[in-house]
């Protein structure tokens, strides 16, 4: 977002030619489009050649046969440019939303393959500009501003020349004339690429700005701070307002040269023209036929404006587009992806380290040299304070995060040699946000493994404890998420339990997947979930004595590293920070154990 | 849906609407503009009077080429410069007058029609904000960003280019209309029949893009509500190897709105040509019969070439007019829904005659209330219950009992269905709504973090809060040392969704965002899910202080919490069962008894 626009013309036509290879199968629609528009300009610039015609010929003769020629000629002219625009019409407007549909695509996928870095580091609002607003620009630019700036410049330089043949004189001072334009062209484009760049971005962040205020309002009702945020965004649209404003304003700057110099070069002309003509040197036809071929140019001179600020609009976008597009993926499939023959499910850490790349210097590594075996069937606790690294850590089996030293293994193979779809499958995690999509029950518990059968479905339910999915309006088939039912945290966290199960990975990853849950449900699922570990490779990140009963093997994490493995009962004995973390005696209780001990010492 | 209705955003989707469905929308909408644009009304007169002025001396332009020909050529010949002299002179007077003044217009355009955007950005967030969480519930948050961001963009484009050409180009034609028939009253007839086609084509475009329009505003809504559900559940969409599937969907979403664009589009592609055509048409035929007067002797040759380059200009703003037409269009549909949004009444509504209660004791009563989300499934049947000021409850029972919609009627985020909640002995209600929320703040599971700075974050609690206050709230419920340790202390930025701080963390923050607010009523619903034991155990302590003079309700799993409550609530399928101080339940044999036996267990 910190790149600086191009800023000159050859910067524009670099950028924009960038989307060749989208607009590909447009481009010959687009040019023959070109040369039919062109062909109508041709057309509407023929017919005061007509009427110099007219003038000098059948009006000053008086022959009544040949104002019929005359008319049929301007009439099929007319006629014929009409046709021209409906082709030019057909011929590019439909390529053209394929083009937008084709790009929208391509970065709909790139952002899914991009890392999890990336949408932390990108407010998701301005994401949502440049795949809503900035491809809609770019389409109408594509299909409406290029053809017909291309057409304008190729009918300014074709009206000029026949300007200049009928009157070499007036021709030549209207010619004159747009130097000033052109030369002040180029600092409008400076001016207006730069508040164009802006306007996008704060377009973005104003976007961001709703999106917060949407899926935080819960929040923003419970302290009543609705004016407060209505405030942040009053400042941001203020802001963009007025950069729309210094848009107005540069596109003022350059509509004052364009009129105000065509209309100064007529007024010359027009005192010349007159001499000319009385002095014998032209016929009043070819006066006629100068102005009225001046009158056809007006509008292309005037709407250059208009297309100079929609390509630069375009160009801008274009960036935007790119942006994201240029985003290396960190964290990408192998080659030659490593393949697990029948593996039994082990996973394991190996001297992991990670840290956010932009974390200073000064801090350690978030993970910093965790190894740890969990064995194939073994069901392994994850403990530690929060913000020790216990979500981290379980994000690095899954490659949401790469680790930036060491590796993580599953069956000996790093996580890295294998695709990421074949870890996927191995490895399911449940989340400690329970996201849940707008799609049926059955579609949200199945996401990792749609082609599950029903009985599959319902022992994963019944694991998870999710019964409660058969009291909602249509079952399995009513539709959550945001669209429809909301449900309570805890029926989300247990369908992400549901979720996990039913997708019957090798390893089961879950970060603190029972915290929502009341005591009673909590014992039903654990009691059930045994079932399921039993069998499976399990890491399990736990806040509570009752889900660390789960697990066979205990981890105790501290500031990014393993301090202690060992079954509950082991490290009760043997880890104070255990104790600390894991117990929930209250205060004095544990002092009176202490200073019972401290008695026996 | 089968119940047809267009009021609010029932109906949105549907694109079948009856005529008198069709022209209740379309009234509202316009009724909203119309609303935006009143205030507008002084600078937009000044605005037209510019764009007339400028317009006229752009219109002149062709009379005064005529007058140097047919005055100016005869005149000169007999070396008279004046009249060419006096043509030359006012057309460039006429050319610097007309460029300045468009050159002001298109700024104070751009002034009136961002305005009149921010005026409708700021009522529709604001309404969005006033609307319920009952709303919010049903109403996916993706189609009310759309609303707010793709539907503002259309008409954001209406406006941009819109006003600017309907103005100047309406003007346009009709000085030239005007200064034809007075240099020529039998072209100006012909220009005059020209219209009736063109009428019609109007008409015709107007039915059929209309509802296409439509169209378009459900199917890019479509678009977006999918866009930001992948982009917020981006995690699970990799753990779970969607992005296929994802972008099959998408692709379909995207593919349909492309199609209804094309639509559009194409109808555009008939439109447009038309009016050419008919602008040729009518400058052939009156070339044609100002021909055959010409021979007839009836006008001068000056007089027909002036009427045949009026009636060409007249034609000359069509294609931009066409285009505003379009985009008139396309902003009216966009207005159809936002209009509906700003429709919707919200269900928990502020109070007419809001009463004011500057200090809050903190007392909560619930008298008579039931509550059910559909009037056939009652959540809570009619119940009354006290809590008097500075009492603590914990609320007590399985998931689904009721307990989380007890503390959303406390703190209103909905209102009872029979029976009144009042505090301090005021309806709910009634009460203002700044006091209502400085006196009860609920904390709840889902912590959600704005981006922003950590500090920022905190100061939710308390917008005017000074550094201190804020570091001091953050000290009392525990967060104080982790925050330190981020990069940037408290002027960390907690990026996207709180990308970088752990749940744990992000319910520190929000607890230590209610301890700065500072309430007379206090309700934890589940706030302390997510922490490690000791860090819980610090809120506790923290709470302890905090709630000494304060009316609590909490709920929790962990029943670790009642040890610091006063009173316990047990309540089961929508029912208070238990009630009673701590020790009373311990030591019976109820419900509460079980719970806190099982729990006992479970711990270390």
């Amino acid at each position: 977002m910190s790149e600086k626009p191009g800023s000159d013309a050859a910067g524009t036509v670099a950028v924009l030619l960038r989307l060749r290879p989208y607009a590909a199968k447009a481009l010959p629609r687009i040019y023959t489009a070109m040369v039919v528009s062109l062909a109508a300009s041709a057309v509407a610039l023929a017919i005061p050649q007509v009427l110099q015609w007219m003038v000098d010929g059948p009006l000053t003769d008086g022959d009544a046969g040949q104002i019929w020629l005359a008319f049929g000629i301007v009439l099929a002219l007319g006629v014929f440019e009409a046709v021209l625009i409906g082709a030019r019409r057909a011929l590019v407007l439909t390529p053209g939303t394929h083009v937008e549909a084709r790009m929208r695509n391509a970065l709909y996928a790139h952002l899914e393959d991009l890392p999890v870095a990336f949408h932390d580091r990108w407010p998701s609002g301005q994401l949502l500009s440049r795949a809503v607003s900035d491809l809609n620009l770019i389409r109408r630019w594509l299909s409406f501003g290029l053809v017909l700036l291309v057409v304008n410049v190729l009918t300014l330089i074709g009206g000029l020349v026949i300007l200049l043949t009928l009157n070499w004189v007036l021709g030549l001072i209207f010619a004159l004339a747009a130097i000033p334009v052109i030369a002040y062209s180029f600092s409008f484009e400076r001016r207006y690429s730069r508040v164009a760049r802006l306007s996008q971005d704060q377009a973005g962040d104003l976007a961001t700005s709703v999106e917060e205020s949407v899926h935080g309002i819960r929040v923003l009702k419970a302290f009543g701070r609705s004016r407060y945020a209505l405030k942040r965004f009053e400042n941001q649209a203020e802001q963009l307002r007025g950069t729309e404003i210094e848009k107005a304003k540069a596109i003022a700057g350059i509509w004052l040269y364009l009129t105000l110099i065509p209309d100064l070069a007529f007024g010359v002309c027009l005192v010349v023209g007159v001499w000319l003509a009385s002095t014998g040197q032209s016929s009043v036809g070819e006066l006629v036929a100068f102005f009225a071929t001046g009158t056809v140019l007006l509008f292309p001179i005037w709407s250059m404006g208009y297309f100079l600020a929609m390509t630069l609009d375009a160009k801008t976008a274009t960036l935007r587009f790119f942006e994201v597009m240029d985003s290396e993926n960190t964290i990408t499939d192998p080659v030659s992806p490593a393949v697990i023959e029948g593996g039994r499910g082990e996973l394991s850490f190996d001297d992991v380290h990670f840290r956010y790349q932009d974390a200073p210097e000064s801090f350690p590594d978030l993970i910093d040299g965790v190894t740890l075996t969990v064995r194939p069937g073994e069901t392994m606790a994850l403990v530690g304070l929060t913000g020790s690294g216990k979500s981290t850590l379980t994000a690095l089996t899954t490659r949401i995060y790469d680790v930036t030293g060491g590796a993580v293994r599953v069956d000996g193979v790093d996580v890295r040699d294998l695709s990421r779809d074949d870890l996927r499958t191995r490895i399911a995690m449940a989340f400690e946000e329970a996201t849940l999509f707008s799609q049926t029950v059955r579609e949200n518990v199945l996401l990792g493994r749609p082609e599950a059968s029903e009985a599959e479905l319902r022992e994963a339910l019944d694991i998870a404890q999710a019964s409660f999915v058969d009291d909602l309006p249509q079952g399995l088939d009513t539709k959550v998420g945001e669209e429809g039912l909301s449900l309570s945290g805890g029926q989300r966290q247990r369908l992400a339990l549901a979720r996990a199960i039913a997708a019957r990975p090798s390893i089961l990853v879950l970060d603190d997947p029972l915290s929502a849950l009341d005591v009673d449900t909590e014992a039903l699922v654990e009691a059930a979930l045994r079932r399921v570990l039993a069998t499976t490779t399990a890491l399990i990140v736990a806040h509570r004595p009752s889900t660390v009963a789960l697990a066979d093997r205990v981890a105790l994490l501290q500031d990014g590293r393993v301090t202690a493995v060992g079954t509950h009962s082991e490290l009760l004995a043997t880890s104070e920070h255990y104790r600390f973390v894991i117990s929930s005696l209250e205060a004095d209780e544990q002092q009176n154990d202490e200073q019972n001990q401290e008695v026996t010492t | 849906m089968s119940d047809a209705s267009v009021t609010g955003v029932e109906g949105e989707e549907r694109d079948d609407l009856s005529t008198a469905e069709s022209k209740q929308i379309r009234d509202r909408s316009l009724r909203l503009l119309g609303s935006l644009v009143r205030p507008m009304r002084g600078r937009l007169i000044v605005s037209m009077i510019a764009v007339v002025i400028s317009t006229a001396s752009q219109v002149a332009g062709p009379a005064i080429i005529a007058y140097g020909i047919d005055s100016g050529l005869p005149a000169l010949l007999q070396q008279n410069w004046m009249p060419v002299a006096l043509a030359g002179v006012a057309y460039l007077l006429a050319g610097v007058l007309g460029a300045v003044l468009i050159a002001w217009f298109t700024v104070l355009s751009a002034q009136i029609s961002q305005a009149i955007l921010f005026d409708l950005r700021r009522r529709v967030f604001l309404h969005t904000q006033r609307l319920s969480l009952e709303f919010h519930e049903s109403y996916t948050s993706g189609r009310i960003i759309s609303r707010q961001t793709s539907d503002l963009d259309a008409i954001r484009e209406l406006l941009d280019s819109g006003i600017n050409q309907l103005v100047q180009g309406v003007l346009y034609m009709v000085f030239t209309a005007v200064a034809l028939f007075l240099l020529d009253a039998e072209s100006g007839f012909i220009l005059l029949a020209a219209l009736v086609p063109l009428a019609v084509l109007t008409r015709w475009f107007q039915v059929r893009s209309q509802r296409l329009f439509r169209r378009t505003r459900v199917a890019s809504a479509h678009l977006i509500v999918h866009f930001v559900e992948t982009m917020t559940g981006i995690r699970a969409v990799k753990a779970f190897r969607k992005e296929k599937r994802n972008e099959v969907e998408f692709g379909g979403l995207v593919e349909d709105y492309r199609q209804t664009n094309a639509r559009v589009i194409k109808l555009f592609g008939i439109y447009d040509p038309g009016l050419v055509l008919i602008g040729n048409v009518a400058v052939a035929v009156v070339l044609l019969v100002g021909g055959f007067r010409v021979i007839g002797g009836g006008i001068e040759v000056g007089v027909l070439l002036a009427a045949v380059l009026y009636t060409r200009r007249f034609f000359d703003p069509m294609e931009d007019m066409a285009m505003f037409y379009n985009g008139y269009q396309s902003a009216t549909a966009a207005l159809e829904k936002i209009s509906g949004v700003l429709e919707e009444q919200p269900s928990v509504p502020d109070p007419e005659q809001p009463v004011d209660l500057w200090t809050s004791k903190g007392a909560v009563s619930f008298d008579d209330v039931a509550f059910g989300y559909k009037a056939d499934r009652p959540i809570l049947p009619a119940f009354d219950l006290a809590v008097p000021a500075g009492q603590t409850i914990a609320l007590v029972g399985s998931t689904g009992a009721g307990k989380s919609t007890l503390a959303k009627l406390i703190s209103r985020f909905y209102d009872p269905t029979e029976g009144r909640v009042t505090l301090d002995g005021i309806d709910l209600r009634d009460l203002h709504p700044k006091d209502l929320r400085r006196a009860i703040v609920m904390v709840t599971q889902e912590a959600y973090l704005f981006s922003g700075t950590v500090a920022d974050n905190i100061a939710i609690g308390k917008p005017d809060a000074t550094r201190e206050e804020i570091v001091a709230a953050a000290v009392a419920v525990g967060a104080d040392t982790f925050i330190r340790g981020l990069p940037n202390g408290y002027e960390t930025d907690v990026n996207k969704r709180g990308g970088r701080v752990s749940a744990g963390q992000r319910q520190l923050i929000s607890f230590a965002r209610a301890f700065l607010a500072d309430p007379a009523v206090l309700i934890l619903d589940e706030a302390t899910a997510s922490l490690d034991i000791p860090s819980e155990r610090l809120v506790q302590d923290a709470l302890q202080t905090l709630l000494a003079d304060r009316t609590a309700i909490i709920i929790a799993h962990r029943l670790s919490t009642v040890s610091i409550a006063d009173r316990v609530l047990v309540m089961e399928r929508g029912r208070i069962v238990e009630d009673g101080t701590p020790a009373d339940l311990i030591s019976g044999e109820g419900r509460f008894a079980q719970l806190h036996a099982s729990w006992r267990e479970s711990l270390v």
